[in-house]
């Protein structure tokens, strides 16, 4: 058989891990066996490329209203500046597949790239005078996307926040009040009102299977297991607004023992949108790969993970197990399931996990801070949802955004950047006060002061008088 | 066939007259191709839609809320602030929204005294023509320039203040490195340019 027989043959299977030109980034490694995720087409040009990597996160660039995008180093004007560093190309400086190279946030250029456009910085900013350029994004004050909560006016907004700001508290999900807005919502099949283990509408071959009712531990009968399921469910958020056997079960017309995420989909679309966009569902993300991936057994994970469950996938089930889908397994138990690391360990020792750390949930759970409730504004404005991001990587990249969809609704700014750059306190999941500090709050109140902040207040007045 | 009910401008009145010398320029599917426009004509054409649009913005919008009705704010930070975005805010944007769909032309607002450092001068020709409108109020600066190897008809139209906001605003900011502006003077300019081949 010659080279290009077993070649082919190869191509289309598992096999195909041989082309696969160099240790791929943690980011991507889960989807490399969908190669044409990524190269589009054989000969794919530079752009193909980056119309893939947009395909998959230019949303979120968006969201973070990008402070580099693309249309700075398209405009001729700069084309001395993208002769430098081609910044229209998101492989510019994130190429794949070069793990030699490759430093955190996936970045593959010398951590100093900032110097080749802003070299002149401390004739315009003399506090920066002397920084190293390896510093820019390292050191908690820039990124080179994302800087929402760190420009020089959000800094001086909150320069006197307190490290701990009395009765902070997430926001309470409202999915049941805002349920009947949602297009997609069966509200006729199942209005929101209060249902009894009475009122059950499961059928009778369902009742004694033990498929969906799986028999609760030895010698246990389906029918057991059968009632024991029926009080979780009653006793189930499900249950209060109305969601009956079948709306999960027999939503696609026939009766499924097991339904899956395309179920809870279908009225938890947000959530289970962020889930495929997330580390934990990205495989099943068949529209942005264009093939639909297995599901990543845990034991895949590159971060490290408890022995027992290595063989499971994760899935909407993984953390809401039927039928109870108790929010509060799922916001700690459930990930301490598989998470082994230090920092998840570490988490029953952290202030975080004590009881009335959230004035209104009762804790800060792994999800108040890595699956944080954001609002999510319709229409203009016409209904907000405050859904659960369950793209937990969606925070993490880098950490400092997570300080305005998390840290500040119960910290000061000051105090959580601080927090967020003392790596090796957040390996001990936050036990302490922050020992390290970013000093970008002082600069800026050195330059601008509270003198100069009435000067911004009164342009602004100025504006509007 | 219906004419629009609008007085035609000269350039266009002359482009397309030569165009409609058939029957119908309107109804032959060949007349809109034509090269009809000069690059200055066309920049010109260009930069009158983004003048007007520019000037109707500041009046009718962050005007009359802020100074007329004093209803909302106008700021740089316009969402945290839950307020209106400034006018040269609003003209990025659109200018961000043309990069992301064309390469036929692109512009921005830019000065020699810059409130964000990035809107600085930077090539020759920005530098010549920004120091020119400023000297010479009322005129505009053309010319051609090479950059990244493309070459690009380049023009440079003035960018004045036309309402107590701009000088105020201005003059205030933290970041701005002129504090005397006035009411009429130039306060920056409008960069267009076309490339050539
Ligand atoms: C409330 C404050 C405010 C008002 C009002 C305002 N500007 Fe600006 N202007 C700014 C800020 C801030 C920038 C920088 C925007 C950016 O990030 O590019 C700017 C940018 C500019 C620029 C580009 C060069 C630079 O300074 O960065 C010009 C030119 C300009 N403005 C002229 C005007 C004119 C003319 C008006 C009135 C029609 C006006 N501005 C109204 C605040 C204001």
């Amino acid at each position: 058989m010659g080279l290009a027989a077993i070649l082919a043959g190869r191509l289309g299977g598992e096999d195909r891990r041989i082309f696969v030109p160099g240790a791929t980034t943690d980011g991507h490694y889960q989807i490399e066996m969908a190669c044409t995720a990524c190269h589009t087409a054989s000969f794919a040009s530079r752009d193909d490329l980056q119309a893939a990597c947009e395909g998959c996160h230019a949303d979120a660039l968006d969201a973070a209203r990008d402070s580099h995008p693309k249309s700075k180093f398209t405009d001729p004007r700069n084309a001395d500046r993208t002769a430098l560093l081609d910044a229209r190309y998101c492989v510019t400086c994130h190429a794949e597949h070069e793990p030699a190279a490759t430093h955190s946030m996936g970045l593959t250029v010398p951590e100093d790239f900032c110097v080749l456009c802003h070299a002149g910085i401390s004739d315009e900013r003399p506090t920066h005078d002397g920084f190293e350029f390896t510093t820019c994004a390292s050191a908690g004050c820039h990124n080179f996307h994302d800087n929402t909560a760190l420009y020089e006016d959000f800094l001086l907004k909150h320069a006197e926040a307190p490290a701990v700001v009395p009765g902070g508290a997430i926001p309470e999900r409202n999915f049941a009040s805002i349920a009947r807005y949602v297009e997609t919502y069966p509200i006729d099949a199942y209005p929101l009102a209060a249902l009894t283990a009475a009122d059950a509408d499961a059928p009778a071959s369902a009742q004694l299977s033990p498929a969906s009712a799986p028999p609760r531990g030895a010698g246990a009968s389906a029918a057991a297991g059968f009632d024991a399921a029926l009080l979780e469910w009653e006793a189930s958020a499900h249950a209060a607004n109305g969601v009956n056997c079948t709306a999960c079960h027999a939503g696609a017309g026939a009766w499924s023992a097991r339904p899956g995420y395309e179920a809870c989909g279908a009225c938890h679309a947000e959530e289970a949108a962020g889930f495929r966009q997330g580390r934990h569902g990205m495989r099943g993300n068949a529209a942005a790969l264009g093939v639909e991936l297995p599901p990543m057994p845990v034991a895949e994970a590159r971060l490290p993970m408890k022995a027992e469950p290595r063989d499971d996938a994760v899935d909407c089930g993984s953390c809401h197990p039927a039928h109870e889908f108790d929010t509060a397994f799922a916001a700690v138990d459930a990930c301490l399931g598989c998470h082994d690391d230090e920092h998840s360990l570490a988490y029953p020792s952290s202030p975080h996990a004590e009881p009335g750390s959230d004035a209104r949930a009762g804790r800060v759970t792994c999800a108040t801070c890595h699956m944080p409730r954001v609002e999510k504004s319709y229409e203009w404005g016409a209904y907000v949802h405050v859904l659960v991001q369950h793209n937990q990587s969606d925070g993490l990249r880098p950490a400092e955004k997570m300080i305005r969809s998390v840290c500040i609704e119960c910290h000061g700014l000051g105090f959580s950047i601080d927090a967020l750059a003392d790596a090796e306190l957040t390996r001990r999941n936050f036990d302490a006060p922050p020992g390290a500090h970013v000093p970008s709050i002082d600069l800026a109140v050195e330059r601008r002061g509270s003198a100069a902040r009435t000067t911004l207040n009164h342009a602004r007045q100025g504006a509007n008088e | 066939m219906k004419r629009p009910h609008m007085k035609r401008p000269a350039i266009a009145a002359a482009g397309l007259c030569a165009a409609a010398a058939g029957a119908s320029f309107l109804a032959s599917a060949d007349a809109g191709d034509e090269p009809v426009f000069s690059p200055k004509q066309l920049a010109d054409m260009l930069h009158l839609v983004m003048e007007s649009d520019r000037t109707v913005y500041t009046r009718v919008i962050v005007n009359r809320l802020t100074l007329q009705d004093k209803v909302i704010t106008a700021s740089e930070h316009f969402e945290d602030d839950q307020a209106l975005a400034l006018p040269a805010q609003m003209f990025r944007f659109g200018s961000e929204m043309v990069a992301s769909k064309s390469e036929d032309f692109s512009y921005s607002l830019q000065s020699e005294w810059a409130v964000n450092r990035q809107n600085m001068p930077r090539t020759d020709a920005e530098k010549t023509g920004l120091a020119y409108i400023a000297e010479n109020p009322g005129e505009r600066y053309y010319t051609e320039e090479e950059l990244g190897g493309v070459t690009y008809f380049t023009a440079v139209y003035p960018d004045v203040a036309v309402a107590p906001a701009c000088v105020s605003c201005h003059n205030e900011h933290p970041d701005s490195p002129r504090r005397d502006f006035e009411i009429g003077d130039v306060m920056g300019g409008v960069v267009i340019r076309i490339p050539l081949e």
